[in-house]
């Protein structure tokens, strides 16, 4: 608080309260938008415009500012101009997506294309339960705007229509293919002559034999040690099967205590017993924990593959990067060491309530043609779900890692959405218990009953919508 | 004259009047009627649901927590502050006294002054992004201090036993300056001659403090003591930004708690305008506490 601050308050002398009470409800005002419905804009529908876009109807889209940047979505938009040079297109970008965008949505006026992401992201679950966003299944019966023969389903990667689609319907596109698993410097581990362990003993071998290097084998996001929760469940799911991660998302009772579970947060607590982690961890968030990491002060680091271009600054010259599957436990793991878990990310929307919903799901086709997918690629370095969007574009030494990955792993590839269903269960709760478990204040029981108790009170919360899936 | 008089006072009293009850009150009545809804905040629909969300509130493991960390808020960080401030300020007014008659700071008196008051200069996310890189277990100031004396290094913020401790450090520090700069003003009011004639006297520093310094000062400190309160259970932004209420809820407060429940991984705006409500009347108690408690005759100067 600074001193306007306080005069401010004392100047509203006779409520002495904080503002942020005031702040919370000055949102609501407005009301119902129901009587606008009636404007949407419609075309008709043919061949060439099988979403039936209104040419001539204005677009507006709200990308969210961060990692990514704003410029890819100015060039999908000039795509989209190209095909309809009568519709005016309104971009705006923010890094605060849900504080710009609630009174619009409470008021019926949303935009018609929203990238909800970052720290400010609206949470999913509430506007699903909300019935905020459009179905997005028309999209995906579509033809693809440049990949001849084929509807846009057919284009996408595996898992890519599952992590967007809630009990069954398809709501939020995650445009980026987002592969998450451990990293290592090539350069470091070359001049070294160490070799990156693909069993959980020789890992635990290499870590001690880094140790007596000199070097902290683990670092970690402590701030953030949901990070860490990433290899652990992956090792799990790994050991006992895809269902591990089912019954994760599924709320299913005792899913966080299954004997996969065990056994993977009991192999963890090894690096955390033996002071692999490097001293400090828990007091770094991602940003420090990673330059450490690049300074070559700790040798593995668990994150996703937005890693590389996150630390493009920092990384010093020829340190090429490699992401690696999370170890295998044994000979007893359902699926094999090269299996790696692969996602869909970065989300947008199409508000229910947009007013030109077409010109919405037909900007996404624009995004998900092979043009506009290669595009993206070469300017922010991640790829895309659209499959084979990376032919012929050549990739950063880092992300070129993670294709050979995602390519190793192939149809054993895995995910969980339980992060997605319920925002709070991953970054609130299982954050807590992983920053307790990974700076050794509990150990593995203790964590799981943690996770779990967090798990349920997800479960009894009447309030939170409960989403199943089946596959 | 008389008949010119309301005119002019309507002019004055009502544009402001207004204002402030479209951009103040009515927001604070709405947060009430929020409050008894379960309103999700992304759709125009709410159901009312009564007082359910106090129910759950009263039952909210998190939100004790978090209360718990203002009442200690509470409890230290107005009385360090002011302690503190009070030090300071007399160091700076009438410290000096070597060998000197009269009342004079203590040598350098400009220069402090003016470093006490760099933190009122920045902003609060630049204060906490500063401490966050003081605190750096690592390459922070801090260890790095330690670590050059031979002392233990530890995690800081990344430690449930000290992170908490660490932001409250901070906001003490963040806001001494501002409290030394006021005290200085209401010391430079008090005449010059009480004071000599307490050195003439032969009271020292302390009983000079004590006796007189502080009860000539005790409308400002009873100010002081109001807005320090009130920022103390607020404590939002240093927290967000340097431990964001971690590790394990330790450093959790209460508009943290309000912000995580409707923009943070959640959107229940319903039940975070219950915790809002909840806290317009904690504030207003305290408020109305501090002012009854610290009551005492006004001395004037003649």
């Amino acid at each position: 608080m600074n001193r306007r601050d306080i005069l401010r308050r004392t100047a509203a002398a006779g409520l002495l309260a904080t503002p942020a009470a005031g702040l919370l409800a000055g949102c609501a005002t407005g009301g119902g938008g129901g009587d606008r419905d009636a404007e949407t804009y419609k075309g008709t529908k043919s061949e060439q415009n099988p979403l039936g876009v209104k040419e001539d109807a204005p677009l507006e889209v709200v990308i969210f500012n961060g990692g990514f940047g704003e410029e890819y979505a100015k060039a999908h938009e000039a795509m989209y101009k190209e095909k309809y040079p009568k519709a005016e297109i309104n971009h705006s970008s923010t890094q605060e997506i849900n504080k710009t965008l609630q009174p619009r949505f409470v008021d019926g006026t949303p935009p018609d294309v929203v990238n909800n992401s970052g720290a400010g992201q609206i949470d999913f679950n509430g506007l699903v339960s909300q019935n905020a966003i459009a179905d997005l299944g028309e999209l995906l019966n579509a033809p693809s705007l440049d990949i001849p023969g084929k509807t846009v389903k057919e284009t996408l990667l595996p898992g890519a229509v599952e992590v967007g689609s809630y009990d069954g319907k398809f709501l939020v596109l995650n445009y980026t293919y987002t592969a998450y698993g451990i990293w290592h410097s090539a350069k470091l581990f070359g001049d070294r002559g160490w070799q990156y362990a693909k069993t959980w003993d020789e890992h635990i071998a290499l870590c001690r034999q880094i140790k007596a290097a000199g070097i902290a084998p683990w670092t970690y996001a402590g701030k953030h040690p949901r990070y860490m929760s990433w290899p652990l469940i992956a090792t799990a799911v790994k050991l006992g099967g895809p269902s591990v991660a089912m019954a994760i998302d599924n709320l299913e009772p005792n899913a966080w205590k299954s004997d996969a579970m065990k056994t993977a947060a009991d192999a963890w607590h090894q690096i955390v017993k033996d002071k692999f982690i490097l001293d400090g961890s828990p007091g770094l968030d991602h940003v420090q924990s990673q330059t450490a990491w690049c300074q070559g002060k700790a040798a593995f680091i668990s994150c996703g593959s937005w890693l590389e271009s996150e630390q493009k600054k920092v990384t010093p010259e020829g340190f090429n990067m490699i992401i690696q599957p999370t170890p295998s436990l044994g000979s007893g793991d359902k699926l094999p060491y090269e299996a790696i878990r692969g996602t869909a990310g970065e989300p947008f929307m199409v508000p229910a309530k947009a007013k030109n919903l077409a010109g919405g799901l037909e900007y996404f086709r624009t995004m998900l043609s092979l043009k506009g997918a290669q595009d993206f690629t070469r300017k922010v370095s991640s790829l895309t779900i659209v499959a084979g969007s990376t032919d012929g574009v050549e990739l950063p030494f880092g992300l070129s890692t993670v294709v050979k990955a995602l390519d190793a792993s192939g149809s054993n590839g895995f995910n969980w959405v339980y992060n997605n269903y319920y925002r709070k269960l991953e970054r609130e709760l299982v954050d807590a218990a992983c920053g307790e478990f990974f700076s050794g204040r509990i150990g593995p029981a203790e964590f799981l009953d943690q996770c779990q108790r967090g798990a349920d009170s997800i479960a009894q919360d009447s309030s939170i919508k409960k989403y199943k899936r089946t596959a | 004259m008389r008949h010119g008089k309301y005119p002019l006072i309507l002019t004055f009293l009502v544009p402001p009047l207004l204002l402030y009850l479209v951009f103040v009150v009515s927001p604070y009545l709405q947060a009430f009627q929020i409050s008894t809804t379960d309103w999700l905040g992304y759709s125009a629909e709410a159901d009312p649901v009564g007082l359910a969300n106090f129910e759950t509130l009263l039952h909210d493991g998190r939100v004790w927590n978090a209360l718990k960390n203002n009442a200690l808020l509470l409890a230290v960080v107005p009385v360090l502050t002011i302690g503190l401030g009070l030090f300071f300020a007399t160091m700076l007014n009438m410290g000096g006294r070597k060998g000197r008659a009269g009342v004079a700071g203590v040598r350098g008196t400009a220069v402090y002054r003016m470093v006490y008051f760099f933190p009122q200069v920045l902003s609060v996310v630049i204060i906490a992004l500063l401490w966050k890189e003081v605190y750096h277990p690592n390459s922070g100031l801090l260890n790095g201090t330690l670590r050059a004396v031979g002392l233990p290094a530890p995690t800081w913020l990344g430690d449930p036993r000290t992170a908490f401790w660490c932001v409250l450090a901070v906001m003490v520090w963040a806001n001494v300056g501002f409290y030394v700069v006021l005290f200085g003003a209401a010391m430079s009011a008090i005449p010059r001659d009480i004071y000599e004639a307490v050195l003439l006297d032969g009271a020292s520093r302390w009983t000079t403090l004590r006796r007189v310094t502080i009860p000539l000062l005790w409308d400002t400190v009873q100010v002081a003591w109001i807005y320090l309160a009130i920022a103390a259970l607020d404590g939002f932004i240093l927290i967000q930004q340097m431990t964001n209420g971690g590790p394990n809820f330790s450093s959790d407060v209460i508009g943290l708690r309000m912000y995580e429940t409707a923009f943070g991984s959640e959107s229940k705006f319903g039940y975070a305008s219950a915790i809002g409500v909840v806290l317009f009347f904690l504030t207003l108690s305290v408020a109305v506490l501090a002012l009854r408690a610290a009551r005492r005759d006004r001395i004037e100067y003649s």
